[in-house]
């Protein structure tokens, strides 16, 4: 059907680019919402849909070739009716059209686009980072790249001190190799976790025998004859021993199809609270999108499996226009980080300013950072502290609050408390 | 090999045969058993792979693990105390040949 361009298209081809969590999810709310149109799904990679978090922690603590974890099991596309192109990438977006390009030379139509293109690592750019030896970790190939290195080298060293890094540091350390990681921030995770609670991590690193290097950025790579990374010099000038490098720098998102048909794009591609771009037509969702977040105050990008899988839950009713409530996406974000025995929780979004309260004692090995502002709860951080987080998840999730003093005291039933906040009591 | 049987609501049943040491969440997100989703790929973080064990078969499975308890009080459908378990926890082979589970009619 050809409508004029100046009302949204009745969906009847949905085409979504990107196979990741995100879109996975979205044609499995299309078809449980009742979609009954078309649905093609593109995704670059020539693998089966699979879940990118394992890869970072069971898969390199496995043995020997370690599977990826699917998405969904190989019948999903069929048995969901959805057109399936793996190893194709979209090349152009005509939204006059409604088609997208792909790689192999076809064009596809939409009445419905989906963006759904997650990130890409960042690229490191340091002299030697052309050597043999340095791997990113995204991609299943990348995984299976790195895992096959470790049963044969000695020395590890890891560039960036984030999730990814430290996830693999701690893996690598079980493995028992020599670990030595380059963070230039004053502590690791800086980006996404409290000063008090990156600090402890830095310590329970430094105790797991990581070699946990601060204020210490990568400087420049060194190589031995054959072309093969050797050692890594840091922005203080020492040198590191490095039979293999990880980097885990963060990642950039995916937003060059939007750049390049003209859709706003600041900080990842500009969404409403609908996940709707400024084409009525076209959706945008996950590690790539910058949607206004409820619980950040503020518009945001965020990189998680929750995020990825509810917002793809919300952009299928804003597509069939099925929301019983509001339009508006509030869904509380929370995210994990499994490093060997540090199990982190994070419920909502804190800010730096953000009042910080300690639950329990860091020196047991388990405890919890609530996160105030303005008198109000936003945020808890759980190490190791499960009942903390599923309890501050039921709270924040209400829009409800405690005070720093019952965070603080022992005494205070969190548990009892949050599942009356549930019930709405 | 272990083998595994998923009961549904409307009277259906997946029966799988499981490798030793995989989950029953892996066995059956990569086999499409409807209803369980292991949002978080089997860490005991996000309670969508909750199964609730038939009784008969409960012995021998392995302690709930403070993690898995925590996790259990969030289930989507209603915690059975003696009977609800995350499927991410169960490995085939791990105290039994043989298990009968029963999927929950939503895990979100």
């Amino acid at each position: 059907m050809t409508a004029a361009p100046s009302t949204p298209q009745d969906p009847q081809n949905i085409v979504i680019v990107g196979n990741g969590q995100a879109g996975i999810q979205l044609v499995d709310s299309l078809r449980k919402e009742g979609y009954a149109g078309t649905i093609t799904v593109i995704g670059e990679e020539t693998h089966f849909p699979y879940q990118r978090p394992p890869l970072s922690k069971d898969f390199m603590a496995a043995d020997k070739e370690p599977k990826p974890l699917p998405l969904r099991a190989e019948k999903f596309f069929t048995d969901n009716d959805v057109d399936s192109r793996l190893g194709v990438r979209v090349t152009a977006i005509d939204r006059a059209g409604h088609t997208v390009s792909l790689s192999d030379g076809s064009r596809v139509g939409y009445t419905t686009l989906v963006l759904a293109t997650g990130a890409a690592n960042r690229e490191l750019n340091v002299p030697g980072s052309g050597l043999e030896g340095i791997y990113g970790l995204r991609t299943l190939a990348d995984a299976e790249a790195v895992h096959a290195r470790l049963d044969t080298v000695r020395s590890v060293v890891v560039i960036g001190a984030g999730f990814i890094g430290l996830e693999f540091a701690a893996a690598a350390r079980k493995r028992g190799l020599d670990v030595t990681v380059l963070e230039y921030a004053d502590r690791p995770m800086a980006r996404a976790l409290s000063p008090v609670m990156g600090n402890w991590f830095a310590q329970a690193h430094r105790n797991m025998g990581v070699d946990l290097r601060l204020g210490e950025g990568i400087a420049s790579f060194t190589g031995d004859d054959s072309g093969h990374v050797a050692a890594a010099v840091s922005t203080t000038g020492d040198t590191y021993p490095a039979d293999m490098v990880l980097v885990g720098i963060g990642v950039i998102p995916r937003t060059e199809l939007a750049e390049q048909t003209g859709l706003a794009v600041a900080n990842g591609i500009t969404v409403d609270s609908a996940m709707r771009t400024d084409d009525e037509d076209i959706y945008a969702l996950g590690d790539c999108a910058n949607y206004p977040s409820h619980h950040a105050e503020a518009r945001t990008r965020l990189e998680s499996v929750q995020n990825a899988t509810d917002q793809a839950r919300h952009t299928a009713k804003s597509i069939l226009d099925t929301h019983d409530g509001g339009r508006d996406y509030t869904e509380l974000p929370w995210f994990w980080s499994t490093q060997g025995d540090l199990r982190l929780q994070i419920a909502g979004i804190a800010h730096p300013e953000d009042e910080t309260v300690l639950r329990g004692n860091p020196d047991d090995g388990k405890f919890s950072v609530f996160c105030f502002r303005s008198g109000r709860l936003v945020a808890v951080e759980s190490v190791n502290q499960p009942a903390d987080h599923m309890a501050a998840r039921r709270v924040l999730s209400q829009g409800r609050t405690l005070t720093p003093e019952q965070a603080a005291d022992p005494e205070f039933d969190f548990k009892t408390y949050s599942k009356a906040a549930a019930a709405g009591v | 090999m272990a083998k595994v049987s998923f009961h549904h609501n409307d009277g259906s049943v997946d029966v799988l045969d499981v490798d030793p040491g995989t989950s029953l969440m892996r066995a059956a997100v990569t086999n499409g058993v409807a209803g369980i989703v292991g949002e978080c790929g089997g860490q005991a973080m996000c309670a969508t792979c909750h199964v609730y064990v038939r009784p008969e078969y409960l012995d021998g499975l392995p302690e709930i693990s403070e993690d898995e308890e925590e996790m259990l009080e969030c289930t989507a459908d209603p915690r059975d105390e003696d009977r609800s378990r995350l499927g991410c926890q169960i490995k085939a082979g791990e105290g039994f040949d043989e298990i009968e589970v029963d999927v929950p009619a939503s895990q979100i």
